[in-house]
């Protein structure tokens, strides 16, 4: 028993699974400063940053910061077809409410269910009194535009929209997985209620192999489509996403969390300071060796571009793909001696 | 990457101070590493307080002496600006205190070391005292007579008779006439039960005890009462009739003199701490009178304090078994320390009593809890309902379990209730966000965590070595710092990433 326990410690060490403790220790701890956490914990940050670094993201519609501007709610959306309100410090997405509205004033629900204004209305003064928000602190509410997703995923996703998870370490994007919404889930694209965990080659964007509940599977348990057939459209626009992604928050390891958006392509949702390890399980694969390959490289000042080319380089699954990929030299090490 | 050279240093200085500490302790204190060796002392301070009147004061406490089980080793007094005698009469030692002014709140401290022996000592007052003249007035005289009466009638000698009376005295509900003298009269039951005994002429009067447990602070003296019938003694408890003394009790004041009397003052009051030791006999006599720096023992401190360190030296235990719980085996618990503070609840009520009382109030709150989301309250609003409920839960269940005789419910109280408040508003929130088996793991990790917890806060051994060798705080810190820098697995992601290391070896 403990035999069999210390083989496995051994293999998973010699494979570069990483575990958590070691997450916090060396990657967390070393390479995202503390105080730089609420560029991705608040969102209307995240956002106003997002648009000073031109990094795509759903259009801010208002904030509503006090009492009062609850009143101009109506105006403030007149425009706009769907919507998504949110607490700017919420967590675990609680307190997010999507909203349509086909004529003026006349809000409903995405499964069509009609919302009274006084009801919206009264969800937002809850998000400034801090319901839904860490330690109840007073919040904002943040008003954006609601994302039209691409229907590409629609073979593979039950209700819910699918969204892409990219580690991206130190502007290197590292590995990649989507998450898919599956009844198990209740339409929501997270793992840990279910939703399919799908590895993506970082070089093509194509899908590597499934998880659900950390257990692998190769179809998806609803649709019953071939995991293995997805390719998610766009690839280099993500990895850009991702990539620039570092500068803006300042954090050196983070998950990001991209959606395709049917018009406007890939849309970043939010940014995480504590990515979790189940990417890992979906991708197969350990992601020591690569964030160690990017620590390998030292302090280096390579543009975006360069960047998400070496990742696609030295990342990807699948050689054939190399053919439209920038060559560079092979080892880390000439890349650096090349600057 | 920063060298970790000078941090393994640090922990191996850690290391080598506490266990030479320990060290120190064993070989110069002759302190044994372990309790089996024992020779079990009990120390016992008394805490006399008093409000002095700018008078002359005297103050004079009665002192435990060589008894049946129980041998006085040796004692001391402190009590700054106060002279101090120690006076060996024959039929009443005592402490006595004296000053020429004082004013204000005075307190005096006297303390000894009680050992445990097997030798029986042959009682020093077998002849029985003459009965007291006791002066009832009317209508006490009347009633007294009636109740002696109605004893007498249903007893054979001293012993029964005793028992019939104290059966009378405490069934007041019924008996009106021991309702009216127990009323009346300003004195406990334990005197008031000698004050009729010696009415009807039989020799008794009340004797005092401490009942020793571990750890206790403010401990009053108890009253029983000892009745002889011709040159045979026996103990009663009034309050139960029960005969004979209780395990692990103290005699303190055999002679029936006042345990405190204070000249010169107001409000006197005298308070007992109790703490066990388990040293050699010979170690401990030079530690009471000359504390040694090197030691670092608490034993140089009063006895209160070292009663409050007993338990606060466990709390760093608690806190290694969380650390390596979580760090190595990755139990996911809620609220980092709630363990520890449930097992420190847990050492007062039991571990099942504990468990159940844990139970019943978490998931009852989480149930009433389910009420309060849907009034949609600010979290502060509804962490303080949270709370008032939790105080009516506990209220509740103590009435209940009083009512159906259950006094191990009360025990219930002793769960810190702001921490159970967190625990249900948490489980709450856990419940809706990720469902019912999320409550189930956390809940159960913690309580997991909180019985280990317990188990080594409650081990003879780990209360032995935190109490008696401050060194070992040290080596904890410096476990703690090791596991803290663990960048391994921890156990359960083992378990987890099984899928991922059989795909892997696949590939």
């Amino acid at each position: 028993m403990i035999r069999k326990y210390w083989e496995r410690y051994k293999k998973l060490r010699n494979s570069g699974v990483l575990g958590i403790n070691c997450r916090n220790v060396h990657y967390i701890g070393t390479y995202n400063p503390r105080c730089h956490f609420p560029n991705v914990d608040d969102k209307l940050k995240t956002k106003l940053l997002a648009a000073e670094y031109n990094v795509n993201s759903p259009e801010l519609i208002a904030v509503i910061d006090t009492q009062h501007d609850i009143q101009s709610l109506s105006e403030k959306v007149a425009n706009f077809p769907g919507f998504v309100i949110k607490p700017s410090k919420g967590s675990g997405g609680k307190g997010i409410m999507l909203l349509e509205q086909h004529t003026p004033g006349h809000f409903q629900k995405l499964n069509g269910q009609a919302m009274e204004e006084s009801t919206v209305r009264l969800h937002v003064s809850n998000i400034l009194s801090g319901l839904y928000s860490l330690g109840g602190k007073p919040d904002v509410a943040v008003i954006e535009s609601l994302i039209q997703a691409d229907p590409v995923f629609e073979d593979f996703s039950y209700e819910g929209v699918p969204d892409m998870r990219i580690v991206t370490f130190m502007g290197f994007p590292v590995m990649a997985m989507i998450r898919l919404p599956t009844a198990a889930s209740d339409g929501k694209a997270n793992l840990h209620q279910g939703a399919v965990g799908v590895g993506l080659d970082i070089g093509t964007g194509r899908a590597i192999g499934g998880v659900q509940f950390d257990r692998p599977i190769s179809h998806h348990p609803d649709t019953n489509n071939a995991l293995t057939d997805l390719i998610v459209p766009h690839w280099d626009r993500v990895l850009d996403l991702a990539a620039r992604c570092c500068e803006m928050s300042g954090l050196g390891y983070i998950g990001v969390d991209i959606v395709l958006d049917r018009r406007l392509g890939p849309m970043l949702l939010e940014l995480n300071a504590r990515p979790g390890l189940a990417i890992q399980t979906a991708n197969a694969e350990g992601i020591l060796p690569r964030l160690r390959n990017i620590e390998a490289l030292g302090k280096v000042n390579f543009t975006t571009e360069r960047r998400i080319a070496y990742s696609k380089k030295y990342f990807s699954r699948f050689p054939e793909s190399d053919s439209d990929v920038i060559h560079y030299p092979v080892s880390p090490d000439s890349v650096t001696s090349e600057l | 990457m920063k060298s970790r050279k000078p941090f393994y240093a640090f922990v191996a200085v850690l290391i080598i101070v506490g266990v030479a500490l320990i060290g120190y302790r064993t070989y110069e204190d002759g302190i044994p590493l372990s309790p089996k060796e024992k020779h079990v002392v009990w120390d016992l301070e008394a805490t006399v307080s008093f409000n002095a009147q700018n008078k002359p004061v005297l103050v004079s406490l009665t002192r435990p002496e060589h008894q049946s089980g129980f041998e006085v080793v040796s004692e001391a007094g402190a009590s700054p600006g106060y002279g101090l005698s120690l006076i060996d009469n024959q039929d009443w030692l005592r402490a006595q205190w004296s000053k020429r002014e004082a004013t204000g709140p005075q307190r005096l401290y006297y303390r000894v070391l009680v050992s445990e022996s097997n030798h029986d000592l042959i009682e020093a007052d077998s002849a029985p005292p003459t009965p007291s003249d006791a002066i009832w007035e009317e209508p006490q005289r009347t009633v007294a007579e009636q109740l002696l009466a109605e004893a007498w009638d249903r007893s054979a000698d001293a012993h029964s008779f005793t028992l019939e009376l104290l059966k009378l005295l405490n069934d007041q509900q019924q008996n009106q006439n021991a309702r009216l003298l127990l009323s009346e009269s300003m004195r406990s039951k334990a005197e008031v039960a000698v004050q009729l005994l010696n009415h009807a002429n039989i020799p008794a009067r009340v004797v005092s005890i401490l009942s020793l447990e571990d750890g206790r602070r403010r401990q009053p003296l108890q009253q029983l009462i000892k009745v002889w019938q011709d040159n045979d003694a026996e103990i009663f408890d009034p309050n139960t009739g029960q005969m004979g003394l209780p395990e692990n009790t103290l005699l303190w004041g055999n002679y029936g003199h006042p345990i405190l009397e204070v000249v010169g003052g107001v409000n006197s009051q005298v308070t007992f701490s109790i703490i066990r030791r388990t040293e050699p006999l010979h170690g401990a006599t030079t530690q009471l009178f000359t504390p040694n720096v090197l030691s670092f023992s608490i034993g140089s401190l009063p006895l209160a304090e070292q009663a409050m360190f007993k338990t606060l030296l466990l709390i760093p235990i608690g806190a290694l078994v969380v650390v390596f719980l979580r760090i190595l085996i990755g139990v996911k618990t809620s609220g980092t320390f709630m363990p520890v503070l449930i097992a420190l609840a847990f050492m007062e009520t039991t571990l099942v009593t504990g468990l159940v009382g844990f139970i019943l109030i978490v998931g009852v709150g989480l149930f009433f809890r389910s009420y309060l989301t849907q009034l949609n309250l600010l979290l502060v609003a509804r962490i303080s309902a949270v709370i008032l409920m939790v105080i009516a839960i506990i209220t509740l269940f103590s009435l209940l379990s009083y009512q159906l005789g259950l006094t191990e419910g009360l025990k219930i109280t002793f769960f810190p209730m702001i921490i159970l408040a967190w625990t249900i508003e948490r489980m709450s929130i856990l419940w809706e966000e990720e469902g019912p088996r999320d409550v189930l793991t956390q809940g159960g990790g913690s309580l997991m965590v909180a019985i280990v917890a317990y188990a080594c806060m409650s081990n003879d051994l780990i209360q032995h070595l935190t109490f008696n060798f401050l060194g070992l705080q040290l080596v904890i810190m410096a476990l703690i710092l090791l596991m803290g820098s663990y960048t391994g697995y921890r156990l359960l992601e083992l378990y987890r990433f099984k899928p991922l290391a059989n795909s892997i070896s696949e590939q």
